[in-house]
């Protein structure tokens, strides 16, 4: 951690502690990222275009195959009304995807333009930016989401706005930090030395690089994204049924859990595994965007 | 103690009056942002929850000064809020107080009990595996897919395993222990695994230190040397990322008591949103942001207690 090593006293030269634990199975680690852009291009393609790999009716209830478990003609077998698990595993993308990549974009630009606001400007307006992002912060983020809900009703859309806004004060600390470190970079100096005008240098110079770990962490946080959304859609307050939303899909699931496992274990699994792949992309970007272990 | 710690718990302790008084200032005037009569919105007129008559209309006005100006009203809410009313519910015609009460004692034990597992479950992996590689690459796969999990599809799982296939917990709440330690391991293992992610990182990076190399010369085994010497000097950030994941149990309750079909207070603020019961709805936000300021405020206490090199690196208040 930063703050211990800040603390440690100057080594003599050769006495350097062991060089950094260097990276584990640099070779695993890639495979790992390639996998998970795999698995994020396959939901997407599920998202944009889902008959395309589940050609049939993710709605359609089939009294002839209630609850059939999985074999080769349903291989996640059907739910209680017969409808096909995996139809709607692939349909419910788009519902998750969109709470998810709503809630990333909203919290996304809001929180970036508070940040640069704050690092960019000077202590009163930086000070009250700030102090409300404390405030924001104070707020348990699911917590908060399920309270904007509750002010402006369920629904897809309602519930990205809500995430998205409940995460606000995470990208507004950030980009705040990064705009201040950038602003007294060398670079900075340098070119404010050559007699590049004010505006030139925030906008050429600060704020490409204020934004540089904006991408990182909407990608781990797309993850954190989609899994409170499908929290939201399971509480009844995200997706409506019956439309086919991963979360919602869990609810009604519940209802019958002794009775068909699958129709629970596989919605569930399509989250995890996406998070799953976003966390990995995430660290993997950040590994080669920040040069680090 | 010195003067300047006892400045800085003081400063911390404004911090947290501050943010406080802001969340309970933004939840106020988010209610006036909803373009409708916040009368409507309180009396839960979203979903027809209560017949609304003029006289419930005139009656929550009345109660809650809507006739007067936004300053008013706003001062006249900070003192009720002062004097513990948070207004009365009008789905269930009980102050919100009453009903929170009510409702606390069993989140409580839940919430205590997955504190509990986690801790113990993070502490214990993170100690076990920090400097081996390969149980710590393992580990850290392990605690991947566990960040990664819904906290109720783990639930979903547990109940699969343990209630469904081999009995060893009843599927449905009894009210005993044995019905709590479900829906707590539900919470926990998503909780622990961050936890123990950044354990392990700051033993691991304490491990590197000159002076570790000096207590291992002294004869003594790796485990000692983590459980007397590093453990101390990593449960700083540990303790940092308790408190955070403190905000994500009370998030964890409202699903854990859903899937359960356990009482408590996360099911009352699943039922009051549905019910738009307002009224209630934000009373228990409110409480659960002063518990979760509190719990944070009393971690950054610690720090400037057990470490008073922490003067310099904590934020200024």
């Amino acid at each position: 951690m930063t703050t211990m090593s800040s603390t440690a006293p100057p080594l003599p030269i050769g006495a350097e502690p062991p060089a950094r634990r260097r990276r584990r199975w640099p070779v695993a680690a890639d495979a790992a990222a390639a996998a998970s852009l795999a698995v994020l291009l396959f939901f997407l393609v599920a998202a944009l275009h889902p008959s395309l790999l589940a050609p049939g009716d993710p709605l359609a209830a089939n009294r002839a195959a209630i609850l059939s478990p999985p074999s080769a003609g349903h291989i996640f077998g059907t739910d209680q009304i017969g409808r096909d698990v995996y139809t709607r595993v692939i349909h419910g993308a788009r519902p998750s995807l969109a709470l998810g990549f709503g809630a990333v974009a909203i919290a996304l630009t809001l929180g970036t333009a508070l940040g640069l606001l704050a690092g960019l400007t000077r202590r009163i307006v930086s000070t009250v930016v700030m102090r409300l992002t404390d405030i924001g912060a104070a707020f348990p983020e699911l917590l908060l989401a399920i309270f904007i809900v509750a002010l402006f009703g369920s629904g897809v859309f309602n519930a990205a706005v809500a995430i998205g806004i409940a995460g606000i004060p995470y990208y507004t600390r950030v980009v705040r930090a990064q705009t201040l470190q950038v602003r007294g970079a060398p670079y900075v100096e340098a070119a404010r030395g050559l007699g590049l005008g004010p505006a030139q240098v925030v906008l050429r110079h600060i704020v490409p690089n204020a934004l540089r770990p904006v991408m990182v962490i909407a990608t781990i946080g797309l993850g954190g994204a989609t899994l409170a959304g499908a929290a939201l859609s399971f509480l009844g307050l995200g997706a409506p049924p019956p439309a086919p939303e991963w979360g919602s899909m869990l609810t009604n699931a519940r209802s019958f859990l002794t009775l068909g496992w699958w129709a629970a274990v596989f919605p569930g699994a399509a989250i995890t595994l996406f998070v799953m792949s976003t966390t990995i992309l995430g660290h993997w970007l950040q590994r080669r965007i920040e040069g680090r272990a | 103690m010195s003067d300047a710690r006892i400045t800085r718990l003081l400063g911390r302790l404004a911090l947290s009056v501050f943010t406080v008084l802001g969340a309970v200032t933004a939840a106020f005037f988010a209610l006036r942002l909803v373009p409708v009569d916040p009368a409507f919105v309180i009396a839960g007129a979203g979903h027809d929850a209560v017949a609304i008559t003029s006289e419930v209309l005139d009656a929550i006005r009345a109660e809650y000064h809507l006739n007067e100006p936004l300053v008013v009203q706003y001062l006249f809410y900070l003192a009720r809020l002062l004097r513990g009313d948070l207004g009365i519910s009008y789905v269930q015609e009980q102050p919100v107080l009453d009903l929170i009460a009510e409702q606390a004692a069993p989140t409580l034990a839940l919430a205590g009990l997955a504190s509990l597992f986690a801790v113990a479950l993070s502490a214990g992996i993170a100690v076990l595996t920090a400097g081996h590689r390969a149980a710590s690459g393992l580990a850290g796969v392990v605690e991947l897919v566990l960040a990664s999990t819904p906290v109720f599809w783990i639930g979903f799982l547990l109940m699969l395993v343990l209630s469904v296939q081999w009995r060893v917990f009843p599927l449905l709440d009894a009210g005993d222990l044995r019905t709590l330690i479900l829906p707590a391991l539900t919470i926990a293992l998503p909780t622990a695994a961050p936890l123990a992610q950044v354990l392990r990182r700051a033993l691991e990076d304490v491990l590197e230190q000159p002076f570790i190399m000096t207590a291992r010369s002294r004869g003594l085994s790796l485990t000692a040397v983590k459980l007397r010497h590093a453990l101390r000097h990593a449960v700083i950030p540990y303790l940092t990322m308790l408190g955070f994941s403190f905000g994500a149990l009370l998030g964890g309750a409202a699903i854990t008591e859903t899937l359960f079909g356990r009482p408590g207070l996360g099911r009352l603020l699943v039922n009051a949103v549905t019910r738009q019961d307002m009224p209630l709805v934000l009373g228990l936000v409110i409480v659960a942001t002063l518990a979760f300021v509190i719990v944070n405020m009393l971690i950054d206490f610690a720090y400037i207690l057990i470490d008073h090199r922490l003067k310099a690196v904590l934020p200024q208040p």
